[in-house]
C-alpha cells in the first residue's frame, strides 16, 4: 500500500467498485412491526469495497433497513420482513440460510459502544471461537493482534490485553466493537451510527478507520450527520417516510440531487 | 406596580408578577415528608433491637450448662452384679446408672446411702440424661467397670435454672420445684467448684428430649441441612431454566401471561397450602415417608420456585439488550449469546434471589408441621428419608414446653437459627461482590 500513492488507491478502489457487480441487493423490501408498515418497496444495492451511506430524518426507517440486511430484525417480535435481499445472489432471508452464518458474513456496529464486559482479548476472540476460526492459541493471538491493527486499536491496547473492554474511552470502544466485528472476517460490515456517541477526535479516527476498511470489506453505515455521509461514503441513500428517495454519487447528492426532497433535507429545510 | 417585563424572553422580572405557587409549602412539603422516613426507619430500628435484645437477653444463658463434676465408681455389684455381661451384652444397656451416680454423689455429699428420703432429693440433682450418659461410657469400654472416674455429670434442669437465677427462692418451698435441701447442697457444691456452669455442646449435637438439659438441636440442624441443600439442587436449576426459556424465549401470548400471572401470585400463597400440596402429593400419593427431611426439601423448593423465578427473571431483564445485540451481530446463536453473555452478567442478581430464598425456606415451619416435621426424633437422620425435625419446628416445639429450662432453649435455638440467616445473607451480599460487572 505504501508504494501507491493514496491517490491512486482511491482511483483503484473506485474502478473496483465500478466494475463488480453489487454485492447485496435489496428488492422491494418492506418491513412491517405489527401492523405498522416501517418500510415501502425499497430498492437499494451495495457495491463491492463501497461505503454507502444511509441518511434522513429520525425514524425514516433508515436503520430498519440496516438492520434487515443482517437479519436482525428477526429479534423484534412482530418484524416481519417481506420482499427480496441477496447477498452475492444466496437469498438471506431463505430458510437454507442460517442466521448465524449470515451474521459472521455481515458483521455491525452499533449506534453506543457495547463491548462485553469481559477483556480486550476476550472481547476480540469471542468471535473467532464460536465460529471455530481459529485451531490454537497462536491463531487466536494473531487474529486479536490483526484485528486489532485494521481498527488501528492496536497500539493503544496492546499491553492491556487482558484489561477490562469496558474501561477503554468511548473512542476507543466504539473502535474495539469494529476490531470485534471484524475479527470474523466479514464481507459486509453495517453500521449504525457509529460515532453519535463519540466526540469530535473520536469521530475522525473512526471515520478515518472506515475510509481504510472500505478496501477490503463493504461497508453500510446509517449517519444522522450530513458532513459525516459526505466525508466518507461514495454512494448514499436517502430515506424518508419508509421510502427510498434517492440513491446516488454522494459527490452528486450533495451536489446537485435529482430530488427535491433531498435537497431541502441537506440544505436543512426539515428533518 | 413596577413591573419590568424583560424584552427578550416575556418572563416577569418582579415577584409582584409572579403567580404564588407556594415556595414555602413546597419546602415543608419535603421536610414533612423527610420526617416521616427518619420515623418510619427509627420504628423498625427499635423494633428490631427490642426483638435482639429480648432473643439475646433470655437466650444467652442456654449457652451454657450446669454440670456436677464427682468422681463416680463404677461398682461391679450396681452395673452388672451376676458378671454376666459377656455372656448378654444387654446387660449393660439396662443396668441402674443412675443409682450409681446418685450414690457417687450422695457419697460426695456426705449423705448416708440409707437415708431413703435424702436420697431421693439427692438423686433429683441429677439430670435422668445422666442413664445415657453413663452407659455411652460403660458400653464405649466396659474396662471401666470397677474403677472410679471423674465425671461431668448433667445437673437437672431445675438445678441448672436455679443455679442461673431464673428461680425465685423467695417463694414458699411447697410452691416451687426444689426444696430448701436442694438448694442448700446446691450452694455447698457450687462452692467447692463441684456444681458450676459449663459451655453447653449439648444444644448444638443432642437430639429433642423431654429433659431441657439433655435436649438440644442437633436433629433438627441436620434436617435443615438436607432441607436446605435439597432446596437447593432442586430449585436452582428449574428455576433459572424457567425464568430464561420464560424471559429469552418463550413467545409473548396470552398463554405465558397467564403463566407470569400465576408464578407472581404462587409467591403469594400461603406456605400452608404448600404443606397441604406436600401432604396430598408427596406422602399421600408418592407414597415417600412422613417426618423425612425429603419430603420437606420438596415442599419447600415448590415454595421458594416463585422466589427464584422472580429474582432470575428480573436480573435477566436488567442485563442491557446492547449487550445481547453485541453477541447477536458476531453470529452467536441465541442459547450462545444467553450461557456466554446474558447468564454470567445476570448472576449477582440470581444468587441472591435464590439466598433470599433459600434463608426464606430455612425459616419457614407451617409447612412443616402437615407433613409431620413435627415430631419427636432423638436420633440423627442418616439420610433424607430418616424422620427429622428442622430448627423453626425445634423452636416451635420447645416453645410449648412448660419447664422453665425451655424457655432460655428456646431463645438459643432462635439465636442459632438467626445466626445462620446471618451467615446466608452476608454470603449473598459477598456473592454478590464476586460476581459484580460493570457495563
Amino acid at each position: 500500500m505504501n508504494m501507491m500513492s493514496e491517490a491512486a488507491v482511491e482511483k483503484a478502489l473506485d474502478q473496483k467498485m465500478n466494475d463488480s457487480s453489487y454485492k447485496m441487493i435489496g428488492k422491494d423490501v418492506s418491513v412491517y412491526y405489527g401492523e405498522k408498515r416501517a418500510l415501502f418497496d425499497v430498492n437499494l444495492n451495495v457495491r463491492e469495497n463501497t461505503v454507502t451511506a444511509l441518511i434522513g430524518p429520525s425514524g425514516c426507517g433508515k436503520s430498519t433497513f440496516l438492520r434487515c440486511l443482517n437479519r436482525m430484525n428477526d429479534t423484534i417480535e412482530n418484524c416481519r420482513v417481506t420482499g427480496r435481499i441477496t447477498l452475492d445472489a444466496d437469498d438471506i432471508y431463505d430458510q437454507n440460510i442460517d442466521v448465524v452464518e449470515l451474521r459472521a458474513r455481515v458483521g455491525m456496529v452499533f449506534q453506543k459502544p457495547n463491548p462485553f464486559p469481559k477483556s480486550i482479548y476476550e472481547n476480540i476472540s469471542y468471535g473467532p471461537r464460536i465460529h471455530g476460526l481459529a485451531r490454537n492459541k497462536a491463531d487466536m493471538d494473531q487474529i486479536v493482534e490483526a484485528s486489532l491493527q485494521r481498527a488501528g486499536l492496536w497500539t493503544e491496547v496492546k499491553d492491556r490485553l487482558h484489561e477490562s473492554g469496558t474501561g477503554l474511552s468511548g473512542g476507543q470502544q466504539q473502535r474495539l466493537c469494529i476490531a470485534r466485528a471484524v475479527a470474523v472476517s466479514p464481507e459486509v460490515i453495517l453500521m449504525d451510527e457509529p460515532c453519535s456517541a463519540l466526540d469530535p477526535i473520536a469521530t475522525a479516527k473512526v471515520e478515518e478507520l472506515i475510509h481504510e476498511l472500505r478496501a477490503n470489506y463493504t461497508i453500510v453505515i446509517v449517519t444522522h450527520s450530513m458532513q459525516q455521509a459526505a466525508r466518507v461514503s461514495q454512494r448514499t441513500a436517502m430515506f424518508h417516510l419508509g421510502q427510498l428517495v434517492e440513491e446516488n454519487d454522494t459527490d452528486k447528492m450533495f451536489t446537485n440531487p435529482d430530488d427535491q426532497r433531498t435537497q431541502d433535507y441537506i440544505m436543512g429545510r426539515f428533518g | 406596580m413596577t413591573d419590568v417585563v424583560s424584552p427578550v424572553s416575556g418572563i416577569p422580572k418582579t415577584k409582584a408578577g409572579r403567580r404564588d405557587i407556594g415556595i414555602k409549602r413546597r419546602y415543608a412539603a419535603e421536610r414533612r415528608f423527610r420526617a416521616y422516613g427518619v420515623a418510619a426507619l427509627s420504628f423498625g430500628i427499635i423494633f428490631l433491637m427490642l426483638l435482639l435484645w429480648s432473643v439475646v437477653s433470655k437466650g444467652y444463658t442456654a449457652f451454657q450448662q450446669t454440670m456436677i463434676t464427682i468422681p463416680i465408681e463404677f461398682s461391679e455389684q450396681t452395673i452388672d452384679p451376676q458378671n454376666e455381661r459377656a455372656a448378654n451384652p444387654q446387660k449393660l444397656m439396662t443396668a441402674n446408672y443412675p443409682v450409681v451416680a446418685r450414690n457417687a454423689l450422695a457419697k460426695t455429699l456426705g449423705v448416708s446411702v440409707d437415708d431413703r428420703v435424702k436420697i431421693r432429693a439427692v438423686g433429683q440433682l441429677l439430670s435422668d440424661g445422666v442413664r445415657t450418659q453413663l452407659r455411652d461410657m460403660v458400653v464405649a469400654n466396659p474396662a471401666i467397670i470397677g474403677t472410679t472416674q471423674n465425671v461431668a455429670l448433667l445437673a437437672a434442669g431445675d438445678i441448672d435454672s436455679a443455679f442461673k437465677g431464673q428461680i425465685n427462692l423467695s417463694v414458699a418451698e411447697g410452691n416451687r420445684k426444689i426444696s430448701d435441701q436442694q438448694v442448700t447442697w446446691m450452694n455447698q457444691l457450687a462452692e467447692s467448684g463441684v456444681l458450676a456452669k459449663h459451655f453447653n455442646t449439648g444444644i448444638f449435637v443432642n437430639g429433642a428430649s423431654s429433659r431441657p438439659e439433655a435436649a438440644g438441636v442437633g436433629v433438627a440442624l441436620i434436617g435443615s441441612f438436607y432441607m436446605m441443600l435439597i432446596v437447593l439442587v432442586l430449585s436452582l436449576p428449574i428455576g433459572v431454566a424457567a425464568s430464561i426459556y420464560l424471559e429469552e424465549f418463550a413467545p409473548k401470548n396470552k398463554f405465558t401471561d397467564l403463566i407470569e400471572v400465576n408464578i407472581n401470585n404462587l409467591a403469594a400463597v400461603p406456605s400452608i397450602v404448600y404443606g397441604l400440596l406436600g401432604l396430598a402429593v408427596f406422602i399421600n400419593f408418592m407414597g415417600l415417608p412422613r417426618s423425612a427431611s425429603l419430603v420437606g426439601g420438596l415442599v419447600l423448593t415448590l415454595m421458594t420456585l416463585p422466589t427464584i423465578i422472580i429474582a432470575t427473571r428480573a436480573a435477566l431483564k436488567a442485563v442491557p439488550p446492547s449487550i445481547r445485540a453485541a453477541a447477536l451481530g458476531l453470529g452467536a446463536s441465541k442459547m450462545q449469546t444467553i450461557f456466554h453473555h446474558v447468564l454470567p452478567l445476570a448472576m449477582p442478581g440470581i444468587l441472591t434471589g435464590t439466598i433470599i430464598g433459600l434463608a426464606h425456606a430455612l425459616g419457614e415451619t407451617a409447612p412443616l408441621l402437615l407433613i409431620g416435621m413435627v415430631a419427636f426424633v432423638a436420633n440423627y437422620p442418616a439420610t433424607p428419608l430418616d424422620p427429622s425435625t428442622a430448627l423453626p419446628v425445634q423452636i416451635y416445639m420447645w416453645a410449648n414446653e412448660a419447664e422453665r429450662a425451655f424457655v432460655e432453649r428456646t431463645s438459643g435455638a432462635i439465636i442459632i437459627l438467626l445466626l445462620f440467616l446471618i451467615v446466608m445473607n452476608v454470603g449473598a451480599i459477598l456473592l454478590r461482590r464476586r460476581f459484580e460487572r460493570r457495563w
